[in-house]
């Protein structure tokens, strides 16, 4: 069923989004604020359901790629999503039918309704994360096996690339994060196009909307100066692992991400007890007192206790006071392929994967 | 050395004369609506005491709300026309476009955005298109727009293209005051260009208040160079903050916990400030707040200024007590404690009262507040504590206990014990920390840079340099400069050894 989001949706989107992106993902601020400036002039975007699809229906996926950092002073475009759809379009010689998320979490879960504004293409309400990643190569359509290319490539300043054919998506991701550089490492991508069968067996379906059902559950609490956190909770089958407050952040980069750990110190009736974080740009492993205790692909969201707002890697700092959740991840990543792609070892962390979710 | 520090609150204008390092005066005026006739009243006040007595003062440091005030009332605004060097990048979101639609209607005078801006490596981006910085300055003339803020992407990094647009705006509008965002300095176009813009709608009310405040001084008979206090706990020349305002946005609080500092000698603590309405708990670190380090919303305008990180509760000594149950504050009786309060023959029980019953505080008349026994004393204290307690707590950043400096006018209701506390330190003048923390300000430079390709040490080093030449460039005598933060990060996905790298220094004003 097709429905128009209303800019109290996209507000929500925005929050949802961002808690959604554990840590990773960048701030869906400016890509909020576009769509803002997108409803005044007039402009609409509609969310459909995968079920909506034909199986022969094509799909365009938009994602930003690039430095978040990059991101704060070369601001996102919407104009240029857009010509990173209408780019892949020539290339196939055929036109979209929909567009969708690659990543939910943070930034790129707006992305896709940026450039679905000026194309009046639908977006289908599904990605390839349920979250966010660091990579091409951590996304449901991968671990299906998927084809990996083509993927279009543009810059604000009229480039326009295209990478024809890979073998798999590490090299996608290797090629493709070339040219990102390339461009001053920020790039607008329509990555590999998939049929509406391949995105109802593959997709994972309902996250635009679970992103604004929480957004809207933390804005409300907000409103009503309740507890966010519960009120995520209360619309998420989510699991409260720790509350305390930041005590130190070690970062580091290595082969071009921001890695690290971040510590805390437990308040309410966590005190006494520590807690520890590592990250490769998204939250990886949280650990208490020393022991792994929720790991990736569960969804480790780090949020400020007061307004239940996301505590990103880069920004999050000594003293802020945050709670941290678990939300169960696609089951799609809980196979052994799919823990090849995503589990704790794809990370580098020598730990088998057990979820806070399994009793 | 012997300065005069000044600080404009809500209810009063204080003033201190620190001679030597010591407090010599210290009086109150209350605050006028002009602002400058309570700091004219002040330092009056201060001469009659005869501890001027026609000796040299170094300087007068003064903090005001001016500016921070203009904003959030939207009033003696100036327009202004924005130039933003970075096309064909950012077209979508074009200057003011997260403004508060009101305060953007005051003060968006038109906006250009033309070619231009560098790559995060220092690349260029796009090549300056002068041409079209000149027409556009051409209809800025036109439109009779003589504040110009300038942006462009990563300016930071390298001013250049800022700087290039400057000399070609003023070549056509010679009377033109330009902001560049460069000078406001650290990585996000767009809160970078909200303060510029910021800086930029100041202008004209930074001239003017800057020449009040320079009569007042000269009126009181003084000959003292002008100090405006910043956010940051340090001061900048008349000059410098006449240029840029925005700086000087919240410097009360500031002020407060570097005077809680200096009269305590302690330089790493906690501070609570207990003002009439509000309780503002920070820590101090090297003798200066802890920043925050996040967005900072001003006048609903979101911004990256350096401001302290402070958490207020309701508390203070004019908070409304409620005996059953028992109840402190957040509502207070603010600047009426002396007409409302139950001792000075009002109808509201205030946590002052509760002091003046307890014998804590001679005011008032002790006998309007007789009913109020010991037992119920202390319940009221020990909820004041706990909600002291409670603040402190979410402040501080490590695990122990930290010492605490308790200032303000409702200091007495901050206990001598509290669980997480080593010690309570209570100081002599604590109730005019505010403007001690003006009067000892010192002036600081800041550097917030990506650097490529560079050890971590050279980087490190290459930003202190930086930093150094800013602050000397701001009034500093350099052999006092000392570092108090240095902060790397590593950048996610970009190429090489790319790590940004702020560094801030503090050094004393230069003799002049």
């Amino acid at each position: 069923m097709k429905r128009e989001l209303s800019l109290d949706d996209i507000e929500s989107l925005a929050v949802g989004a961002w808690i959604l992106g554990t840590g990773g993902g960048g701030n869906p601020y400016l890509p909020l604020l576009n769509m803002r400036l997108l409803y005044k002039e007039g402009h609409r975007v509609h969310l459909i359901d995968s079920n909506d699809l034909a199986d022969d229906a094509l799909v365009g996926t938009v994602a930003g790629m690039g430095a978040p950092l990059i991101g704060q002073e070369r601001l996102t475009d919407s104009l240029t999503l857009a010509r990173a759809v209408t780019l892949m379009e020539r290339h196939l010689g055929r036109k979209f039918d929909a567009l969708m998320s690659m990543e939910i979490g943070g930034s790129n879960g707006i992305r896709p309704f940026m450039a679905a504004a000026h194309l009046d293409l639908p977006v289908v309400d599904s990605d390839t994360m349920g979250r966010a990643y660091p990579e091409l190569q951590m996304t449901s359509v991968a671990v299906g096996d998927l084809t990996g290319y083509p993927l279009s490539l543009v810059d604000v300043r009229g480039f326009e690339s295209v990478v024809h054919k890979v073998p798999t998506w590490k090299w996608a991701e290797r090629v493709g994060r070339k040219i990102v550089t390339e461009y001053g490492s920020t790039a607008a991508t329509c990555q590999p196009p998939r049929t509406g069968a391949e995105v109802k067996q593959w997709g994972i379906h309902g996250t635009t909307t679970k992103a604004i059902a929480i957004g809207t559950a933390v804005r409300e609490a907000q409103r009503r100066h309740s507890d966010p956190v519960a009120a995520i909770l209360s619309v998420e089958p989510g699991k409260l692992i720790y509350k305390g407050k930041v005590i130190d952040v070690a970062r580091r980069a290595t082969e071009g991400f921001l890695r690290g750990v971040v510590r805390f110190d437990g308040l309410d009736e966590y005190r006494g007890s520590a807690f520890a974080i590592n990250f490769q740009n998204e939250w990886i492993v949280g650990s208490r007192d020393d022991e792994p205790v929720v790991m990736t692909p569960d969804l480790i969201c780090v949020l400020d206790s007061v307004t239940g707002e996301a505590v990103g890697s880069e920004t999050i700092r000594y003293g802020q006071r945050v709670t941290v959740l678990a939300l169960p991840p696609t089951k799609i990543f809980l196979t052994p392929k799919g823990l090849q792609h995503v589990g704790p070892r794809a990370f580098g962390y020598d730990l088998d994967f057990r979820s806070v979710f399994s009793a | 050395m012997r300065r005069i520090g000044i600080d404009v609150g809500g209810t009063n204008t204080d003033a201190v004369l620190i001679e030597e390092g010591k407090v010599v005066r210290a009086v109150k005026a209350p605050t006028s609506e002009d602002v400058t006739t309570g700091i004219l009243d002040s330092l009056k006040s201060l001469g009659s005491t005869g501890v001027l007595g026609g000796k040299k003062i170094d300087g007068v440091m003064i903090g005001t709300t001016h500016f921070i005030n203009a904003v959030v009332q939207r009033r003696s605004l100036t327009r202004v026309a924005a130039l933003r060097l970075g096309m064909p990048a950012s077209a979508s979101l074009p200057p003011f476009c997260d403004w508060p639609e009101d305060l953007a209607a005051l003060v968006r005078g038109g906006v250009w955005m033309v070619e231009g801006g560098h790559e995060y490596d220092g690349r260029l981006f796009m090549p300056l298109d002068e041409a079209a910085v000149t027409k556009a300055a051409g209809e800025m003339k036109a439109a009779g727009l003589k504040s110009v803020g300038i942006s462009a992407i990563f300016s930071p990094l390298d001013p250049g293209h800022e700087r290039r647009a400057a000399e070609l705006v003023a070549k056509v509008i010679p009377d033109a005051v330009i902001t560049c965002s460069s000078d406001l300095g650290r990585i996000g176009l767009l809160e970078r260009e909200n303060a510029a813009l910021l800086n930029a709608a100041l202008a004209d009310l930074a001239r003017d208040t800057i020449a009040a405040f320079e009569k007042a001084i000269a009126d009181s008979g003084i000959a003292a160079p002008l100090f405006i206090t910043q956010n940051d706990g340090t001061v900048a020349e008349a000059a410098q903050a006449r240029r840029l305002p925005v700086y000087s946005f919240a410097s009360g609080a500031t002020n407060s916990m570097r005077g809680a500092a200096y009269l305590s000698g302690l330089s790493d603590a906690m501070v609570i400030d207990v003002g009439g309405t509000t309780t503002d708990v920070g820590q101090l670190k090297h003798g200066f707040p802890r920043e925050a380090n996040s967005v900072v919303k001003v006048g609903g305008v979101r911004t990256l200024f350096r401001m302290p990180d402070l958490l207020s509760i309701g508390l203070g000594g004019g908070s409304h007590v409620e005996l059953d149950p028992l109840k402190v504050g957040p509502l207070s009786v603010g600047y009426r404690l002396l007409r409302e309060g139950l001792a000075f023959g009002g109808k509201q029980l205030t946590t002052t009262d509760i002091a003046i019953a307890a014998g804590l505080l001679e005011l008032g008349d002790r006998k309007k507040v007789a009913h109020l026994d010991a037992a119920t004393c202390e319940t009221v204290f020990a909820e004041a504590a706990r909600l002291a307690e409670e603040a402190i707590d979410r402040m501080k950043t490590e695990a122990g206990d930290v010492p605490l400096i308790a200032v303000g006018g409702g200091a007495f209701l901050i206990p001598e014990k509290l669980p997480g506390v080593s010690k309570v330190i209570h100081v002599q003048h604590g109730d005019c920390a505010n403007a001690v923390g003006a009067a000892i300000a010192q002036v600081s430079g800041e550097c917030d840079q990506i650097f490529k390709d560079l050890s971590r040490a050279e980087a490190l080093s290459a930003a202190q340099g930086i930093a150094n030449d800013r602050a000397v460039a701001a009034g500093a005598n350099r052999a006092s400069l000392a570092t108090i933060e240095s902060e790397d990060m590593p950048l996610a996905y970009l190429p090489g050894n790319s790590v940004r790298v702020r560094v801030r220094v503090v050094g004393d004003v230069a003799a002049t």
